[in-house]
């Protein structure tokens, strides 16, 4: 009898138990990029599920595949995404198409504000129309171009005096793109250690967004601009000025010169191979890597250094990367999805997401006096996320994209027609875009 | 036996049998090649359903045949085709021919001769982007070694001359052996008797080799190279795994430029127009060669 009273106190608890899980919980699936941050997410969203009762899984593509596969998925008005971390570039798209949920009143309701993210990343990330407040995402994860340089090879005494001779100045972090150039120089070809090393490993991929996020670098800081100041689609004079063609120049001379040879479709993970197998004096690349990099054997720790994409004659700018984090209007689970970006936004998940590796757009983190020095790459990562531009974030800016990657590589590296042509040809593309999106 | 089952017709019972099949050819098949045609005449995005989709008559179609990108795409593929088909026939045919010659360890050789072509186009494109690479890739240190030029000097899928053959290279590496299979089949399907009769007319082996090898054979090569040229006109992944269409667009063929319209820009009418210009194209082409196979077969 005594027992029969435990079995049933026991199934008692058992199916009372799971009725209050079943009543709560929500099976949450959170996609994104394959890559080191998605990991940490993986690791920081351990605590959410503990506190929330929801289970979270995650679908993650690696980049070269991560637009097709997740902008399929969103057209298609798939299920399979609570929340996306989206590219920058989707939100008009993400906005427009009815992709994502609008979070205005979300934010109000909760009392999640704007004005505490890096503003650059809450324009990137965040708004549609750009410059407006309508919100689609919160800032994610900030991310931004720029440079790792060997700070090892740098500090050797005999190639300062080498590059001091050559160069008339010391042989340190570069000041603007053509010191970053005669650095690259110096390198190419030079043996090290009994290897023969290169300049710099850059972007020059070719099949989905590589050169692009590369040349812009140069094109920005020489005085390329998207369109004219007072409608963004009149892009005669601004695509393919004087400073732009220019820009596009260096970015070809840079590409001949100094990098090293089969580097003509490299994107984010060949030129950390290069950097981490010791090839290159300098890599570009998103500042994602930067605890990666920190934390290789080989390479990282002292023998690393890190610095913002160095200035133009036209300026200082950087091609922003990062993303937003969005709640998908097809989620059937919106409100626990909801949760999660309410949870994802506390001060203290935002220092443990910093801490884990990924990349707060929280000023309250970012802006913590403690932060410079919390890794060597952290004071980089501000001043860069202080000077970022991004690409078009219109709905159609696969359009946008294609013809630019083809144009670029066109003629960086495949060496066909001139600066001018590429950038000519570019506006005459954009231009037909926009005419077909009826926004000319 | 009786002519009718339970009152059905012969005709009905073979109505019966074969309406699924019509129905799913039509509705996997023929539904969406119409479909496609429609949306050829539209500007419609399947990215935005909810935008007004207007009718733009022939506009798709002009873009398409005055855009020089794509007659640059054409020419790409062409190429790709042309020295594929080449020199796949012309050392599959070879391989077959030694192969069907009697000599210890040639099934040996076969297997091995065979075992590219049942590797992933993915996997093929990845492994040989590794032997391209000029400063630790095989390939430039073996041209290296016989031309006795730098291996780091020149970059196979870098280079704007050189990519479309790297392409070429690859695809007859992986592709050549299917050839040479059909090909063996055709070689080994003629009877020892011709031979035998040809020995004793004292035709000579080359004659031979003429007058009844390659005739008897060229039916076999003729169906090898109809699918393998319908095979590389949609080539797609082998070629995005090795250049991704770069350098430039120097390997751009048509199937990577369609699926960056369609599915990327995603330009739904401009890449229907664009689909249906090529299976025109390849329809009317593989429809003369198929009349041109037949008329050898009847020979």
């Amino acid at each position: 009898m005594k027992s029969a009273k435990l079995l049933a106190a026991a199934a008692f608890t058992a199916a009372s138990g799971l009725t209050v899980t079943n009543a709560h919980a929500d099976d949450l699936t959170l996609c994104w990029a394959a890559w080191d941050p998605a990991n940490a997410l993986i690791e920081l969203s351990k605590d959410f599920e503990e506190q929330s009762g929801h289970n979270m899984s995650f679908e993650f593509v690696p980049w070269p595949n991560f637009a097709d596969r997740m902008l399929n998925e969103l057209n298609s008005g798939g299920e399979l995404c609570d929340l996306m971390i989206g590219d920058s570039q989707w939100i008009g798209l993400g906005a427009e198409a009815g992709h994502y949920v609008k979070l205005n009143e979300f934010f109000n309701a909760e009392g999640i504000s704007m004005d505490d993210f890096i503003p650059a990343t809450v324009a990137g990330y965040s708004e549609w129309p750009k410059g407006t407040p309508n919100y689609w995402a919160l800032p994610a994860f900030g991310d931004v171009v720029g440079w790792t340089y060997r700070k090892d090879w740098f500090e050797r005494p005999e190639l300062q005096a080498e590059f001091q001779e050559t160069y008339g100045r010391e042989l340190d972090v570069p000041a603007t793109l053509e010191e970053l150039k005669d650095i690259a120089e110096f390198f190419q070809g030079r043996e090290i250690d009994g290897n023969t090393v290169y300049g710099a490993a850059i972007y020059t991929e070719r099949g989905s967004e590589g050169i692009t996020m590369g040349a812009t670098n140069a094109l920005y800081n020489y005085g390329f601009e998207y369109g004219s100041p007072d409608n963004p689609y009149i892009l005669d004079g601004y695509v393919n000025s004087e400073g732009a063609v220019e820009g596009l120049e260096f970015y070809k001379e840079l590409y001949d010169c100094c990098t090293p040879p089969g580097s003509s479709n490299w994107y984010m993970s060949e030129t950390i191979d290069a950097f981490k197998s010791g090839q290159v004096a300098l890599q570009m690349n998103f500042a994602f890597i930067w605890p990666g990099v920190h934390a290789d054997p080989n390479v990282g720790a002292e023998k690393a250094g890190y610095f913002p994409n160095p200035a133009g004659p036209a300026g200082q700018y950087a091609q922003l990367g990062g993303q937003g984090i969005s709640v998908v209007s097809y989620s059937d689970s919106q409100d626990a999805a909801l949760e999660y970006i309410k949870w994802f936004a506390q001060p203290e998940v935002q220092t443990r997401w910093w801490e884990l590796g990924g990349y707060s757009a929280l000023k309250a983190v970012v802006e913590d006096p403690d932060f410079e020095s919390s890794q060597p790459y952290a004071k980089t990562f501000l001043d860069s996320m202080a000077i970022v531009k991004d690409f078009w974030a219109e709905p159609a800016y696969a359009s946008l994209l294609i013809p630019m990657q083809e144009r670029i590589h066109n003629y960086v590296v495949a060496d066909q027609g001139t600066a001018q042509e590429a950038l000519d040809g570019l506006v005459e593309d954009w231009t037909e875009v926009f005419e077909d999106e009826g926004k000319l | 036996m009786a002519r009718r089952i339970r009152g059905l017709s012969d005709r009905a019972i073979a109505w019966i049998f074969v309406a699924p099949t019509i129905v799913l050819l039509l509705a996997v098949n023929i539904f969406p090649l119409i479909w496609t045609i429609r949306l050829s005449f539209t500007n419609y995005r399947a990215n935005r359903p909810n935008a007004e989709v207007s009718w733009v008559g022939l506009r798709n179609y002009e873009r398409i045949l005055t855009d020089s990108d794509v007659w640059l795409t054409m020419q790409a593929t062409a190429h790709f085709l042309f020295w594929t088909l080449f020199l796949q026939v012309l050392i599959g045919f070879a391989l077959a021919w030694l192969i069907n010659r009697k000599f210890k360890g040639n099934d040996l050789w076969t297997t091995v001769i065979v075992l590219p072509m049942m590797l992933s186009p993915a996997v093929v494109g990845n492994f040989w982007t590794l032997l391209y690479q000029p400063q630790i890739g095989v390939f430039n240190h073996v041209m290296a070694f016989f031309t006795g030029a730098d291996p780091q000097q020149f970059s196979m899928i870098g280079d704007v001359n050189l990519a479309p053959w790297a392409i070429v290279i690859v695809d007859t590496w992986m592709w050549t052996p299917f050839i040479m299979l059909i090909c063996l089949a055709g070689l080994r399907s003629i009877p020892d008797s011709i031979y035998e009769a040809a020995e004793c007319d004292r035709a000579s082996q080359w004659r031979q080799f003429w007058t009844i090898t390659i005739p008897m054979t060229l039916p076999f090569l003729m169906l090898a190279v109809l699918f393998r040229g319908i095979e590389n006109f949609k080539m797609f992944d082998l070629v995005v795994q090795l250049t991704g269409g770069g350098p430039g667009n120097v390997t751009t063929l048509t199937s990577i430029d369609l699926k960056r319209e369609a599915f990327e820009k995603w330009r739904t009418g401009f890449s229907s127009a664009y689909a249906v210009i090529l299976f025109v194209t390849v329809f009317g082409l593989a429809s003369i060669y198929v009349k041109a196979l037949n008329k050898v077969k009847e020979r």
